[in-house]
């Protein structure tokens, strides 16, 4: 009896300190991006008071409505970073993928000599970081003539991209029975068709899911964007975020209201895919 | 010639190929070159002096260049690791909570979603020493009267891009460990309560080596985006104060932009590179050596 009921304090102990830390936890996880959304509402002398306001008097929408109507405040042009910003990470994506498509396919279906190293010299393409990329990239793009153009980040975004779709679109293809395929060719398909209308269909969601991976990486990449881009032509949001930094002052409610705005695409993109997501890479990566 | 097919792997892998060879491997290859150079974006014709070594040399006897790579060696040790251990704890939190898992998955994705450079700047609101969110708690708390000056101070400055660094990566090694978790087979560790297991026991001999590949994969996607840190601190202190949080990335970014030489920038963005791949490579062989481990259910 004795020993029941200090196992039972025990077990309710243990209960509480899980929730305690679980509340801990998710607090530390969800406060920045919260403060960061009641900033972007609150008018800036509150942001600014000292001793610091912790309950806002008074929210507002006007830092929206600032940035979206025409020049926006102090003269930033977000609505020409948004529109870059789609064309870019759009375009890019749709061209990622498709060659994602392919390249996963083929690794997902054939063997070949060298395949393994053909892979990892793919993704070891990716190790290198983008500011170092940036130095070549800055040169030649200089000579070439598409600094500052939408057309030079869209493929450099493309070949970021490429890595990752083509590991993530293996992994879906492989989940793929391939006896599903050759019975579609016995049943009179072309290799096409079979692919087209049999294996794609089920792998659909997954390469969905890495289209939307594809696309937050270039709707958030930076070191690249800061250097090739130079005006409204093709500046995307990262970059404009840094032209709420004056040299000795921040707008903070005008740099808060936009991070909201980045962030939405984002969140509920990646809503929308997170199981995929996780599946995806751990297949491809796990079953080798 | 006619009638020849090439194989359609070939094929299919050519254009991801062509891609991957235009915009990064001869790029690199040109920055390479051009390491051997004392090329100024000014005087375009430097190009063409061939120097050796020369670059490199002056690296190796550069103080601030090594003071930067240890820097960075020392950002990415402790964040990776700390990474691993609060994801580690993140995930079995989430894993034991009964009700409103799904909820709760889906928050802790939460950081994942901010682009590196939203975290940078929502860390350089929140320490801001006047107005930023963290001082205003401690002095509302009466826990401190005077503004602690985070991003100002050079050791605090450090701490703080690390707490940026691990608040906005800790979820990638928390989801694939739950990962892990949530595909791991009940059986093994009933059998090891039977055979008398502590808890602690049967998690070190039986779940850890279970989501030990997991938390592989989590360290090879996080060594592959390693320089979101470029991002995060150049933002956050951008290399400040006198150059007390400058790191390899930001050091290029300002050799190559700022003071216009190249070549130089170049043959330190040579030994950044080196020291990616080199991470890479280390997680990958874990990650194999992991595998094999278990090799019997995967």
């Amino acid at each position: 009896m004795d020993e029941n009921q200090t196992n039972r304090i025990k077990q309710i102990l243990l209960k509480i300190g899980h929730l305690v830390g679980l509340f801990i936890a998710m607090a530390i996880i969800c406060l920045p991006g919260l403060w960061i959304v009641l900033s972007s509402l609150r008018p800036t002398v509150e942001i600014m008071a000292k001793p610091p306001v912790w309950i806002p008097e008074s929210l507002s929408f006007d830092a929206y409505i600032a940035m979206f109507s025409g020049v926006g405040q102090g003269g930033i042009p977000v609505l020409d970073y948004f529109r870059n910003s789609i064309i870019i990470s759009v375009t890019s994506t749709v061209i990622a993928l498709a060659i994602g498509l392919a390249g996963g396919y083929a690794f997902a279906r054939y063997r070949f000599r060298g395949k393994t190293a053909i892979f990892l010299g793919f993704m070891l393409t990716r190790t290198v970081p983008g500011i170092a990329l940036s130095l070549p990239l800055f040169f030649v793009y200089a000579k070439l003539g598409i600094i500052d153009t939408h057309f030079g980040l869209i493929i450099a975004y493309v070949a970021l991209n490429v890595p990752f779709t083509v590991w993530l679109i293996d992994g879906f293809f492989r989940q793929v029975p391939r006896d599903l395929a050759e019975a579609a060719q016995i049943d009179g398909c072309t290799r096409w068709q079979a692919f087209w209308q049999v294996e794609f269909p089920l792998a659909r969601s997954g390469i969905a899911s890495a289209g939307i991976f594809a696309f937050l990486i270039s709707w958030n990449e930076f070191a690249l964007a800061s250097q090739l881009t130079r005006s409204t032509n093709s500046k995307t949001l990262p970059v404009g975020l840094l032209d709420y930094t004056a040299e000795f002052t921040i707008d903070w409610r005008g740099m808060c209201a936009l991070a909201v705005v980045m962030i939405i695409p984002a969140l509920t993109l990646t809503f929308i895919v997170q199981k995929h997501l996780v599946s995806g890479l751990t297949s491809g990566a796990v079953k080798g | 010639m006619r009638g020849w097919k090439p194989a359609p792997h070939v094929l299919l892998l050519l254009p991801a190929f062509v891609v991957l060879a235009a915009v990064v491997v001869v790029p690199l290859l040109l920055s390479l070159y051009s390491s051997f150079t004392p090329f100024r974006l000014t005087r375009p014709e430097t190009i063409y002096t061939f120097i050796g070594f020369r670059n490199y040399l002056r690296l190796f006897a550069d103080q601030e260049f090594w003071v930067a790579f240890g820097r960075t060696v020392l950002l990415l040790t402790i964040a990776l690791n700390l990474e691993m251990v609060l994801g580690l704890f993140l995930a079995l939190l989430v894993e034991k909570a009964t009700r409103g898992q799904r909820l709760l998955r889906t928050i802790m994705m939460f950081p994942m979603m901010f682009s590196p450079i939203l975290v940078g700047f929502q860390f350089k609101f929140m320490f801001n020493d006047n107005i930023g969110l963290v001082n205003n708690a401690l002095q509302s708390l009466g826990l401190t009267d005077r503004a602690i000056p985070w991003l100002i101070d050079s050791h605090l400055a450090f701490t703080s891009i690390l707490i940026a660094e691990i608040w906005s990566s800790t979820s990638v090694f928390a989801i694939f460990i739950l990962a892990g978790l949530m595909a791991m087979p009940k059986e093994p560790l009933e059998a090891a309560k039977v055979d008398g297991c502590t808890p602690l026991q049967s998690f070190r001999y039986v779940t850890w080596p279970f989501i030990m590949p997991f938390a592989y994969i989590a360290m090879t996607i996080r060594s592959l985006d390693i320089a979101r840190a470029y991002d995060i601190v150049k933002i956050m202190t951008d290399g400040g104060p006198a150059k007390r949080t400058e790191i390899l990335w930001t050091l290029i970014s300002r050799t190559a932009y700022s003071d216009a030489r190249m070549g130089l920038a170049n043959a330190m963005a040579y030994v950044a590179i080196f020291l990616s791949i080199l991470f890479t490579i280390l997680f990958f062989r874990q990650l194999a050596k992991a595998r094999q481990q278990i090799g019997a259910e995967w």
